[in-house]
């Protein structure tokens, strides 16, 4: 290892920081890794000194979800390891290693941290303790069938000899690895599930010490802050640095692909120098785009007929033989992540490699694009994942990536490219605004007959070239084609249209918006029917068991149809999403202003075996304010190709001050692990809206909930 | 050269006088527990104590300071075991914890001035810091423990 290696290393401030039990640090690629004399490491996933300390290499980064805990706590179950000698390491780019077993990429997103990786991660824990298992039989002379473990330690249960983990290292790593070792039964578990264990990156985030992106900082380093064109795809056509380069501590103004950055010797000299720049723009073709047209186009597409993403009977014949039919049209805004830390990244391009640190969800594609930039080939690109100051699907784009390695290269020194919040808000990759189209027919029992959604607007992954034209993007019909109720004839069509916003993951993606479409319009069924809107969608669900599982528990637990005060009611909603079934019931009221005010929020969740419970409930509390955040403040809207929000006084956060009580309930189904991270966002708009019909009689069919559209007329 | 007292310590910067004090205790003084999150005193993720009050040190000129004590999240207790850090470690506050120091140094100006604040008292003090993970509920729960705990009561 050079010297300049480790003082990269100890440089990251607080990067190698112990706590309890805990020591937080950046595997290194290809150096100082795996099976050293003294060091056992049967695979990537895990490896254990003389000295008994289990160093577990997290590949899954830290946003918030608990990775950093979940994960280990899943290897050290397998193992039988003492919890006290885990140590948890990030994971560097390195997709032939730690790529998800599911996607076959490096990359994180769709709640996919536990559903996918939990089989293999088990295994790597069994590998291991079956192997120090043998050693200590060998080194007894005893049958393998005689030694059991406990936490750390392999015990000869006929004699009591017992040998700490650290002292079969040696032994052990001359063995053989099993590719199939036997998995506990989950009444063994000694962690997975168990309520208590706390999260092993809580202490640094309390102190201080915690490295986030923002944080890192190596020697030599300049802080570069990009101008972008305020349009949509506008780039500089000529700039004018002479102001900002006479600014003292400004190095470097160099145009990069997304605009011109300023190099200094700090953020704010940066932020002073972009004050100072000019820069002349070709705006581009999205320069007269406004949301009042993407509106306006939306509707009349919704009048043409779209791709099919499911059909099940004849719907159009059903709607005709109807006898009472419900039509409406919703319609949901283009929303920003607003993560609180804003997106940035350093690089240090060289002739002979390349190093980045960044908050990531995306290792894999960091490294890839970098290579790519830089002509280097991939294994010469260092990629060292940070803590992530939030992610919710912004942070699966390498645009700071590409920010940052092509500003260090054209300035040829280690570079930080800092976001302000303004450019998160306005060149972000925004949930995509959509308008919908709904009917419905009822029959003579008041039982939906038909069910026909036509969905407009874009695709995710389409806008991407992730799918081709012409097809259905799944993105675009989450949590609409996969409506769970018992309806005989049922279309779900797709009108493909995009604008050229920009789009991307927003925490639970398509289920986001489509959900509060469809919960809602099913609550406009039942009161059509004039039935109770729990007890309606209860009997539709005859064939989805899990989804009605979670629909009573949160009824049930909520109250549901118990007196409330005067002047509250209750609303309640439904979904799957990202391999999880989840539920809520909202009660809501108004304030004296005629504001909606959401009192508290009963959820249940079915995400199979829960590996952390308190984070269960966590992640539910989490996307419940996402969801409310959505619901009622987010707008991202458009004018002349221009976001017109640019930080939290336009585009408002929910606030302390308006947190209802959220409730978490776990349905224990005993089934395989499902995602976590987003499915507690789906359900909470429509249960609240249902709830708003509940007590105004108005329905909410456009988000964000005006208060004008709950005043009695 | 402007003389601050950080966490205790005198200490001399060379800045422009106009620079946010934030930007002084993260680049110069490789304080970085301070966070930018707005710039704008929206979020909060940037509050420290100047002479024991909160302030929004992202629109804090460094020379407004000059003299003046600061107290960082660093700086809050000799080893991390405020009954504010330790009731965020007891109910398990933190997600991605971004804005948690901000949301620790405006919780301690609280409990400073209200030893048992209400419910309404934090609204008031906290309404101010964003969480974008949504940790509000057990923020609530952990600044009536660490009251509680301030007391001596349940130790």
């Amino acid at each position: 290892m050079s010297a300049a290696r480790l003082g990269r290393r100890a440089l990251i401030k607080g990067g190698l920081a112990a706590g309890a039990g805990l020591a937080i640090g950046f595997a290194l690629p290809r150096r100082g890794r795996g099976q050293g004399a003294g060091v056992f490491a049967p695979n990537q996933w895990l490896r254990i000194d003389r000295d008994g300390v289990v160093t577990i290499t997290n590949s899954v980064p830290e946003m918030g979800q608990g990775t950093m805990t979940a994960m280990p706590m899943i290897v050290a179950d397998e193992l039988d390891a003492d919890w006290d000698s885990v140590r948890v390491e990030q994971a560097p780019a390195n997709p032939a290693l730690y790529r998800n077993p599911v996607t076959g990429s490096q990359s994180y997103g769709g709640s996919r941290g536990i559903r996918d990786h939990m089989q293999m991660w088990r295994k790597a824990g069994a590998a291991a303790r079956q192997m120090l298992k043998q050693a200590a039989a060998q080194q007894w002379g005893v049958p393998e069938s005689e030694v059991d473990t406990e936490p750390g330690t392999v015990i000869h249960r006929p004699t009591g000899r017992r040998l700490r983990y650290g002292q079969l290292v040696d032994r052990a790593r001359q063995l053989p690895v099993p590719q199939d070792p036997p998995l506990k039964r989950p009444d063994q578990f000694r962690y997975i599930g168990r309520e208590g264990v706390a999260r092993l990156d809580v202490p640094m985030k309390i102190d201080g010490r915690a490295v986030y992106g923002i944080d890192v900082k190596v020697p030599g380093m300049l802080i570069a802050s990009i101008e972008r064109c305020p349009v949509f795809g506008g780039k500089a056509r000529a700039f004018d640095a002479t102001a900002a380069k006479a600014i003292p501590g400004v190095r470097h103004v160099v145009q990069v692909s997304s605009g011109v950055a300023v190099v200094a010797d700090s953020f704010w000299t940066a932020l002073k120098g972009r004050r100072a720049l000019g820069v002349t723009w070709d705006e581009g073709p999205l320069a007269q785009l406004s949301s009042a047209q993407i509106s306006r186009e939306y509707a009349a597409l919704a009048r043409q007929p779209g791709v099919a993403a499911r059909r099940v009977g004849d719907p159009e014949q059903a709607l005709r033989a109807g006898r009472r039919v419900l039509e409406a049209a919703y319609e949901v805004p283009f929303l920003e992540h607003a993560c609180m830390e804003p997106m940035n990244c350093t690089a240090h391009v060289r002739t002979d490699g390349c190093d980045i640190w960044v908050p990531t969800q995306n290792p894999g594609g960091t490294q890839a694009v970098a290579a790519r930039l830089t002509g280097l080939p991939p294994e010469k690109v260092e990629v060292r994942t940070t803590l992530l100051g939030g992610g919710f699907g912004r942070r699966g784009e390498v645009d700071f990536v590409v920010d940052a390695v092509e500003t260090s290269r054209a300035v040829g020194a280690p570079v930080k490219v800092m976001w302000t919040r303004e450019d998160d808000i306005r060149h972000g990759f925004y949930r995509p605004a959509t308008y919908n189209v709904l009917r419905a027919a009822l029959d003579a029992a008041g039982a939906p007959a038909a069910w026909w959604h036509r969905i407009v607007g874009p695709g995710i992954l389409m806008q991407k070239g992730r799918v081709p034209r012409g097809t259905v993007d799944p993105t675009a019909i989450a949590g609409a084609a996969d409506l769970p109720y018992d309806v005989p004839n049922l279309l779900v069509e797709w009108q493909e249209r995009d604008f050229g916003v920009p789009v991307g993951f927003w925490r639970s993606v398509g289920s986001s918006q489509n959900v509060f479409v469809t919960e809602s319009f099913v609550d406009e069924l039942a009161h059509a029917a004039g039935k109770d809107p729990y007890e309606f969608r209860r009997g539709l669900l005859g064939r989805a068991r899990r989804h009605r599982g979670v629909l009573e528990l949160a009824a049930t637990r909520a109250g549901w149809g118990s007196p409330l005060p005067a002047g509250r009611a209750r609303g309640i909603a439904v979904a799957f999403s990202y391999g999880s079934y989840a539920a809520h019931v909202a009660e809501v009221s108004l304030d004296a202003g005629g504001r909606p005010r959401v009192h508290r929020l009963v959820c249940a969740i079915d995400c199979g075996i829960a590996v952390n419970p308190d984070q269960v409930r966590a992640q539910m509390e989490g996307g419940a304010v996402y969801a409310l955040t959505a619901a009622l403040h987010g707008r991202i809207t458009i004018d002349r190709g221009r976001v017109e929000q640019s930080n939290f006084h336009d585009y408002p956060m929910l606030r302390i001050s308006e947190m209802p009580v959220v409730e978490v309930h776990i349905l224990d189904s005993g089934e395989a692990p499902g995602g976590l991270g987003e499915p507690g966002v789906p359900t909470v708009a429509p249960a609240v809206c249902n709830a708003l019909f509940a007590l105004t009689g108005k329905r909410i069919r456009s988000l964000p909930i005006r208060p004008e559209d709950l005043k009695q007329t | 050269m402007i003389p601050i007292v950080v966490n205790g310590s005198r200490r001399t910067v060379d800045a422009q006088p106009d620079t946010p004090l934030l930007w002084v205790l993260r680049e110069q003084l490789e304080l970085t527990g301070a966070k930018y999150g707005c710039g704008v005193a929206q979020c909060g993720a940037c509050t420290v104590h100047i002479d024991g009050r909160p302030v929004r040190s992202c629109v804090t000129p460094v020379s407004a300071v000059a003299g003046r004590s600061v107290t960082t999240i660093e700086g809050l207790h000799p080893t991390a075991e405020h009954a504010l850090q330790r009731a965020w470690v007891e109910l398990q506050v933190p997600q991605c914890g971004y804005c948690q120091a901000g949301q620790i140094m405006s919780a301690a100006a609280l409990l400073a001035d209200r030893p048992a604040p209400t419910d309404a008292d934090i609204d008031d003090a906290m309404a101010g810091n964003i969480c974008r993970c949504g940790t509000y509920q057990r923020i609530r729960a952990a600044i009536h423990r660490a009251a509680a705990l301030q007391r001596g009561v349940g130790r």
